[in-house]
C-alpha cells in the first residue's frame, strides 16, 4: 500500500501568493509571549487582505516589541530604527514615497516613555500609518522594570509597587488626531485579527494597543498585564465582524443590534451589541468609557474610535502622485533658466 | 562742530594724508527691532553697484527687539572682505551704547549721530556729525506710526553725501528691497533725500573717507550662503526637506522653501515635487531625512550644533545602516544658552565623528556662496554615491551675512543616484546581499522600499548584520563589516573637494585653515608679506576626510599654523588624527572665539607671536 500522500494544494489570496512570503524568521523570543501572536495575527491579516509584501515597510523602535519584524512579512523592507524614534523613520520613508504601506511596532517603553514625543506628533499629523503598541506595562529586553503604561499599584515581581500612574496610549490617540484607535488583547484572536484587517483598509493613524503579556517578568499576580488578570478583566465594547472590500457578503442585520462602519478600502465592520450601545465616531463617549474602565480595572477592548473624514499627513502636502522618490530628474532639477532669473534678482 | 588737527588711525599710516578712497569700515549701531537692516542692506548694494568690493557683518543679540545691535559694511578696493576690526565710520544710532562706540573708535574716525545725543562733547579727535534724526523724520513721514522704520532712512542719505555714494544707485537699491511695495519705497527714498540735503546744506566734510565708482565686481550676486545652499540644494532636486528652526541656520529651510514654491510646483497639476515638513524637534528632523533617504527620496535637514547634538544617535545609525542624507550645520556659538547668535567653527572635531563607536563622517566645508551652492549639490550626489550621511559646515558668519559672490554655474552632468538595484537587476541578479563588497570599494547595492520584486527586500538595522543583512552578533561579521566601511571612507576620500593650495616660492612657513576663516586668511598673509616681509604659502582644506595633499603641503614647509574659530584646535586635532606624527610635530595653533567674525589682525598678531617677530 503507498504511503505517500500529494501535499495539500497551497491557499493562494487574492494576488495569487500562499502564506509564505507573510511570514518570517523563526521568532527569538520567549516561548508564551504575547508578541508571538501578534505576529501570526499579522501574517494571516495581510496574508488574507491580499497586500503585496513589497508594498509594505515594517518598521519598529527598540526593545522585545520592536524585535519582532523580524518574525513576519519577509518580503518586505524592514527598517529597526533607534529606541522611541521609530514614527519619524516612518515619517521619512512615507513623504520619500507615498505609495508604501506602513506598518509600525512599537512597545510601551519604546512609545509612552522615550518615544512619547515622536509618537504625539505622529498622532498631530495623522500619518497613514498601522502603528500597534505590544504593551506589556514593562521593559522585557532590559529585564523587566517598570514602564509608562504600567497601572497604579501593580507589581513587579521583585515586588515592587508601581506608583505613578499610567499614560493611556488610547486617549492619546484619540485626543491629539489619531483617526482608528483600538486596543485588544493579544489572546484575543478574533478581535485582534478584525481589527488588523480593517486597519489595514484604513488610511490615517491607526493606534492599536495590544495588551500583549510578557510572560517572563510581568505574567504574576499583582501584574495587570499578565493572561490571567486579561482574561478576568478584558471588556469587550463590541463583537467584530469584518466584511473585506473584495467579498460581496450581506451580513444580516437585526435592527437595532449593531453598528456597520465602512473603511476607505470599502471593506466594513460590523459591530454587533454586547451590552451598552457604543458609537465609536463619538470622541467623548470614547475617551469616558477609557476614563472610567482605568478607574474600575477593567480593559476596555476594540474599536475605541473612528474618523474616516480627516485628510492624513500626505494628503495636506499637496504631493505630485508619484512617489518622490522615483521622481526623474527633469522634473527635479529647475532648467537653466530658473538659475539665470534668480541670479538677476540678486544683483 | 569739532575740526581738530586729527591723528591717523594705524591702520591707515601707510597710505598718508590724501583722501582714501574705497578703503573704509561702516558701523551703524542700533537697538534691534528698529528696523534698520533695510537701510544697511540698501548701503551694502549701492556701494555693491557702484563696482566697490563690499561685505556685511550683522553682529546681533538673541533678542527680537530692545537690544543692541551693530551692522558693519566694509568696502575695500583690493578686495579684502573679511571683517575690519578698526571702524572708519560710525553712525550712533543707539542712545544706549553711543557713548561706548564712540571711545572705542580709532583717532580720525567720523560719527553720524543723533544731535540730542551731544556725543561732540566726548572725544576731539574724531570727525563728528551730528543730525536732528526725529525733527528730520517728522518732516518727511506725516504718520507718526512709521517714522520709527523710515527713520534709519536718514543715515543712508546723509552717508550718500558724505561718501560720495551715488544716490542714483541708493534708490535703484532701495526700490529693489522694497520690491512691489512702491508706497513704502517712496516715503524711504524721501527720506534719504532730506538726509541728502541736510547734510549738504549743514555737515561740512572733513574726514578722509570717499566711495568713488570702480570696475571690480563685475556680474557679481550678493547673497547669504544658507541662500546660497538652498538653492544648491533645490538645483540638487531635494525632495525631502525635515527641520527644525535654530538660529543661525533656519533661514537657509526658509529660503528653500520660497524657491521651491515658485520653481518646483508641476505646472500641469499643481503639485509639488518636494516636501517640507518642520519636525517636532531634531531628534525627528534627522529620523524623517533619514527614512526618507533610506526609501530612496534625496532628504535633507539643517541646523546648529545644539541640534547636531540632539541627532546624534540616528546620524550613528545612519552611517551603520548606509543611508543618505544631507545636514547642513551652520555652526555657532554653543549650548543653547550660549551666544546662539555669535558664529564659531566649534563643531569640526564632535561632527567629524559624531555618535558612538567607530563613526566617521564627511565633512564639506564651504567658504564662500559659491561653494556653498556647489557643495550642496555634491554633498547630495556623495550621499548617494557612498550611502552615508554628508555634512556641510557653514557658519553663521557665512550663513547669515550678506556676501559678494560669481554667479552660481548651472550644474554639470545629471544626478548621482547611486548603486540602487531595480526590479530588472535583481531578475537579472538572481537577488543581491546588501552590504556585500561587490566592487571593492566598500559600497554595497541597495534597494528601495516599494521595488516589486520578491528579491528586493532586506532587514535595516545597526551593526549588527552580515553581508546579506541577516542579524548576527558574530565577532568576524562584525569586524569585516566594520573593515568594509573604513575603506569606504577610502573611497570618500578620493571623491570628495579637494584642497585650495597656494604654494608660494620659498615660503618657509605654511598656513592651513578652512571654511570663513579663509577671509581673514588671506588679508593677514597681505599683511605679513608688506608689513614683515612674510612670504606664506596656504592651504584651504574643504572637505574632511583629508585629502593626501594636505599632509604633502605640510611636508614641504618648516612650520604650519593652522588658523581656526574655536578654542580647542579641532582643525588641527583632526589633522592630527589624520597625518604623519612627524608631520604634526610641525604645526601650531592660532585660534580666535571670541564669537565674532574672524579679523585678519588678529591672525597677524597671532601667527607674529609665534615667530617671535
Amino acid at each position: 500500500m503507498s504511503t505517500a500522500a500529494a501535499p495539500p494544494p497551497k491557499k493562494l489570496n487574492r494576488i495569487g501568493l500562499d502564506l509564505a512570503p507573510y511570514k518570517g524568521l523563526k521568532t527569538t523570543l520567549c516561548a508564551g509571549c504575547g508578541h508571538n501572536s501578534i505576529s501570526e495575527r499579522i501574517v494571516e491579516a495581510f496574508f488574507e487582505m491580499g497586500v503585496a509584501p513589497w508594498q509594505v515597510i515594517k518598521l519598529s523602535g527598540i526593545g522585545c516589541s520592536s524585535k519582532s519584524p523580524a518574525y513576519f512579512l519577509s518580503m518586505s523592507h524592514g527598517f529597526n530604527a533607534v529606541h522611541g524614534r521609530m514614527p519619524s523613520v516612518a515619517t521619512g520613508a512615507l513623504l520619500a514615497n507615498r505609495r508604501l504601506l506602513a506598518l509600525g511596532v512599537s512597545g510601551d517603553g519604546d512609545t509612552a516613555s522615550i518615544g512619547i514625543g515622536q509618537f504625539v506628533h505622529l498622532l498631530r499629523r495623522n500619518l497613514p500609518i498601522i502603528y500597534v503598541i505590544e504593551n506589556n506595562g514593562c521593559y522585557g529586553l532590559t529585564k523587566g522594570q517598570f514602564s509608562a503604561t504600567a497601572d497604579l499599584g501593580s507589581k513587579l515581581k521583585t515586588g515592587v509597587v508601581n506608583d505613578l500612574p499610567p499614560i493611556d496610549t488610547c486617549m492619546l490617540g484619540i485626543q491629539l488626531g489619531a483617526t482608528f484607535v483600538a486596543r485588544s488583547f493579544s489572546g484575543d484572536k478574533r478581535q485582534l485579527s478584525a481589527l488588523l484587517r480593517a486597519a489595514i483598509g484604513h488610511r490615517g493613524t491607526v493606534v492599536l494597543d495590544v495588551v500583549s503579556p510578557c510572560v517572563t517578568f510581568n505574567d504574576h499576580e499583582g501584574s495587570t498585564k499578565s493572561y490571567t488578570y486579561m482574561k478576568d478583566h478584558e471588556e469587550p465594547l463590541h463583537e467584530i465582524d469584518f466584511v473585506p472590500f473584495f467579498q460581496d457578503i450581506e451580513v444580516e442585520i437585526e435592527p437595532g443590534t449593531r453598528r456597520e462602519v465602512t473603511l476607505h478600502d470599502g471593506s466594513r465592520l460590523a459591530l454587533r451589541k454586547l451590552g451598552a450601545d457604543y458609537d465609536p465616531s463619538n470622541k467623548l463617549e470614547a475617551l469616558r468609557v477609557l476614563e472610567e474602565s482605568g478607574r474600575s480595572g477593567e480593559v476596555a477592548t476594540g474599536l475605541l474610535y473612528l474618523d474616516t473624514g480627516r485628510e492624513d499627513f500626505l494628503e495636506l502636502l499637496n504631493l505630485v502622485e508619484e512617489p518622490l522618490a522615483l521622481l526623474p530628474e527633469g522634473r527635479l532639477r529647475p532648467p537653466e533658466s530658473a538659475l539665470a532669473e534668480i541670479l538677476e534678482e540678486l544683483r | 562742530m569739532s575740526t581738530v588737527e586729527l591723528a591717523r588711525p594705524q591702520e591707515s599710516a601707510w597710505r598718508g594724508s590724501g583722501p582714501v578712497v574705497n578703503d573704509f569700515s561702516i558701523q551703524v549701531a542700533t537697538v534691534n527691532g528698529s528696523g534698520s537692516q533695510t537701510a544697511n542692506i540698501v548701503l551694502l548694494r549701492a556701494l555693491f553697484r557702484m563696482g566697490i568690493p563690499v561685505s556685511a557683518k550683522n553682529l546681533f543679540p538673541s533678542n527680537i527687539a530692545g537690544l543692541p545691535t551693530w551692522y558693519t559694511i566694509r568696502a575695500n578696493n583690493r578686495g579684502f572682505i573679511g571683517r575690519k576690526k578698526e571702524i572708519d565710520f560710525l553712525v550712533a544710532m543707539n542712545p544706549e551704547t553711543a557713548e561706548e562706540d564712540v571711545r572705542n573708535l580709532g583717532p580720525g574716525a567720523a560719527v553720524v549721530y543723533d544731535a540730542p545725543l551731544g556725543l561732540n562733547r566726548l572725544r576731539s579727535d574724531l570727525h563728528f556729525y551730528p543730525a536732528p534724526f526725529d525733527k528730520l523724520v517728522a518732516g518727511v513721514c506725516p504718520d507718526a506710526k512709521l517714522r520709527r522704520l523710515v527713520r534709519n532712512m536718514l543715515y543712508d542719505g546723509i552717508l550718500a553725501h558724505l561718501l560720495g555714494i551715488e544716490v542714483e544707485e541708493i534708490r535703484t537699491a532701495l526700490f529693489k528691497q522694497f520690491k512691489k511695495k512702491v508706497k513704502a519705497a517712496e516715503l524711504n527714498w524721501r527720506a534719504v533725500e532730506a538726509g541728502v540735503e541736510f547734510a549738504a546744506e549743514n555737515l561740512p566734510k572733513t574726514d578722509p573717507y570717499r566711495a568713488e565708482r570702480m570696475d571690480a565686481n563685475g556680474n557679481k550676486i550678493i547673497i547669504e550662503g544658507n541662500a546660497a545652499a538652498a538653492l544648491g540644494a533645490m538645483f540638487a532636486g531635494v525632495t525631502v526637506v525635515t527641520w527644525y528652526p535654530i538660529t543661525p541656520s533656519s533661514s537657509l529651510c526658509e529660503t528653500l522653501i520660497e524657491y521651491a514654491r515658485r520653481y518646483r510646483i508641476d505646472k500641469e497639476t499643481g503639485k509639488a515635487t518636494f516636501a517640507i515638513v518642520q519636525a517636532e524637534d531634531e531628534l525627528a528632523s534627522i529620523g524623517m531625512a533619514l527614512g526618507a533617504g533610506w526609501a530612496g527620496a534625496r532628504s535633507m535637514t539643517s541646523t546648529a550644533g545644539p541640534g547636531v547634538s540632539l541627532m546624534s544617535e540616528f546620524v550613528g545609525l545612519g552611517y551603520y545602516a548606509e543611508i543618505p542624507t544631507v545636514i547642513f550645520d551652520v555652526q555657532r556659538v554653543g549650548p543653547s544658552t550660549g551666544l546662539p547668535t555669535r558664529t564659531a567653527q566649534g563643531d569640526l572635531l564632535s561632527t567629524a565623528l559624531l555618535s558612538h563607536g567607530d563613526t566617521k563622517h564627511i565633512l564639506l566645508i564651504p567658504s564662500n556662496p559659491e561653494e556653498c551652492f556647489e557643495m550642496a549639490i555634491q554633498a547630495f550626489d556623495l550621499a548617494e554615491e557612498l550611502q552615508t550621511p554628508v555634512f556641510v559646515m557653514l557658519d553663521l558668519d557665512l550663513g547669515m551675512n550678506y556676501w559678494m559672490a560669481e554667479p552660481f554655474p548651472y550644474p554639470k552632468g545629471g544626478l548621482k543616484r547611486g548603486k540602487v538595484l531595480t526590479a530588472e537587476d535583481l531578475e537579472r541578479l538572481n537577488g543581491f546581499a546588501r552590504y556585500k563588497d561587490v566592487d571593492g570599494d566598500g559600497i554595497g547595492y541597495r534597494t528601495l522600499p516599494g521595488t516589486e520584486h520578491p528579491l528586493a527586500a532586506y532587514f535595516t538595522r545597526g551593526s549588527g548584520h552580515n553581508e546579506r543583512a541577516a542579524y548576527t552578533e558574530r565577532p568576524d561579521d562584525y569586524v569585516r563589516n566594520m573593515d568594509r566601511l573604513g575603506r569606504k571612507m577610502e573611497t570618500a576620500r578620493r571623491m570628495l573637494p579637494r584642497p585650495a593650495v597656494e604654494l608660494a616660492p620659498g615660503a618657509r612657513v605654511g598656513l592651513v585653515a578652512a571654511g570663513t576663516t579663509h577671509w581673514a586668511l588671506v588679508e593677514s598673509r597681505d599683511q605679513l608679506e608688506r608689513e614683515h616681509g612674510m612670504t606664506t604659502s596656504y592651504c584651504r582644506v574643504r572637505a574632511f576626510p583629508f585629502d593626501h595633499e594636505l599632509g604633502e603641503f605640510v611636508a614641504a614647509h618648516e612650520r604650519v599654523y593652522v588658523v581656526e574659530q574655536n578654542r580647542d584646535a579641532q582643525l588641527l586635532d583632526l589633522m592630527k588624527l589624520e597625518l604623519e606624527p612627524a608631520l604634526t610635530a610641525k604645526l601650531r595653533s592660532v585660534r580666535y572665539y571670541g564669537g565674532l567674525p574672524l579679523d585678519a589682525r588678529t591672525v597677524t598678531d597671532g601667527i607674529l607671536e609665534q615667530e617671535g617677530m
